[in-house]
């Protein structure tokens, strides 16, 4: 989490010295965000077992502060895993509205990202993004384990690139910005 | 179902529904029975002790464009206790009702609503024949033949009304038949 040991011995030495830190807000707000992702569980297909996959004990998402809530109230970050269909687009949209601000989208796997095998069906919404704004697309069919925790890597390191307060623009202001992992 | 087993499902079936056209495949029986002669054929087909088709594995429809009667309900039914299958079918025309067989098995009820969805098969006496799978404004019955394969419609949320919209399909890439030079 690219905590170092020269990084770590610079941090004990300074408080050590002066007994308190320096840091800008927005450093310290991207590394409060980043810090404890709590994703909302939205598992709708296979890829949702990849993902437990790796919140499992192998891959182990909770080292990354990343714990699973069952509501949107308390989440950061909604991970879309797996085929979205029109009968369940507005039930995301509206879970989406209902996590409070700043929050992110993961969009995992092919039928995510862009309807995948199920592009050209009659029920299938042809890519999330048509109903959310996506910040991280993870590719593959499903991804795996490690793709996906690459991912939310990647959405820490968009995180940390944002400017909340000297930007003067909410979170919603980098939003468009798109990754493509791999 | 070996030979033997399926002579005696054919002896007994012509015994007691002599009338209805029956079909004998390799491994199956099939009865044709029309809509008005389903429930009473199912009932006896049910309680008969020989027969004992107490359960109903399945229901579904087929849509044959090409025929005089387009539309198709498959029942298949199995005996646990004698071990044994049968399989019904009844022949509908386009927006013909064919009563529920819901108070033969129950089980039926989810059967009967996906066929109304997927085909638009309307079965009479139906507590609750509401859409089962699609979305329930869904427009069309997408597995009959004539059913574009990407549907009509497709969703996507629009910033400026703040909601979901429902749009006609444009698709960005043209849908590709593989096999049509086969054709």
């Amino acid at each position: 989490m690219g905590l170092n040991e020269s990084f770590v011995q610079g941090v004990a030495q300074e408080v050590g010295e002066r007994g308190f830190l320096l840091t800008s807000v927005d450093t310290l707000a991207n590394w409060a965000r980043t810090g404890s992702m709590w994703p909302m569980t939205f598992g709708l297909a296979c890829c949702a077992v990849e993902m437990m996959q790796a919140g499992a004990s192998r891959y182990d998402l909770d080292r990354f502060g990343i714990v699973f809530r069952a509501s949107p109230r308390q989440s950061d970050v909604i991970i879309v895993a797996g085929t979205l269909t029109n009968k369940m687009a507005p039930a995301l949209r509206k879970l989406y509205e209902q996590m409070p601000e700043p929050r992110w989208v993961v969009s995992m796997g092919s039928c995510a990202n862009g309807g995948g095998y199920y592009h050209y069906g009659y029920s299938t919404v042809r890519g999330c993004d048509r109903v959310l704004p996506v910040d991280v697309y993870i590719p593959g069919c499903p991804p795996t384990a490690e793709a996906f925790l690459y991912g939310i890597l990647q959405l820490h390191k968009k995180i940390h690139r944002t400017h909340t307060v000297s930007s003067g623009w909410g979170a919603n202001g980098v939003r468009g910005r798109k990754i493509l992992v791999g | 179902m070996t030979p033997e087993k399926l002579d005696r499902i054919e002896a007994l079936l012509s015994e007691r529904f002599a009338d209805l056209p029956k079909e004998r495949l390799s491994d199956i029986v099939i009865v044709h029975v029309t809509p008005q002669q389903l429930v009473a054929t199912m009932t006896r087909l049910r309680d008969d002790p020989d027969l004992n088709f107490t359960q109903m594995i399945d229901l579904a429809g087929v849509h044959y464009p090409e025929r005089a009667q387009p539309f198709e309900v498959v029942y298949q039914l199995l005996s646990v206790h004698k071990n044994h299958r049968l399989r019904v079918k009844v022949a509908l025309a386009e927006d013909q009702p064919v009563p529920s067989v819901i108070p033969v098995w129950s089980c039926a009820d989810w059967f009967e609503r996906e066929a109304y969805d997927l085909f638009g098969i309307l079965f009479t006496g139906h507590p609750d024949l509401r859409r089962i799978l699609n979305d329930y404004d869904f427009d069309g019955h997408p597995l009959r033949k004539d059913f574009p394969v990407t549907g009509r419609y497709e969703v996507r949320f629009d910033e400026t009304l703040g909601r979901l919209v429902r749009e006609p399909v444009v698709l960005e890439r043209a849908f590709r038949e593989p096999y049509r030079h086969t054709l």
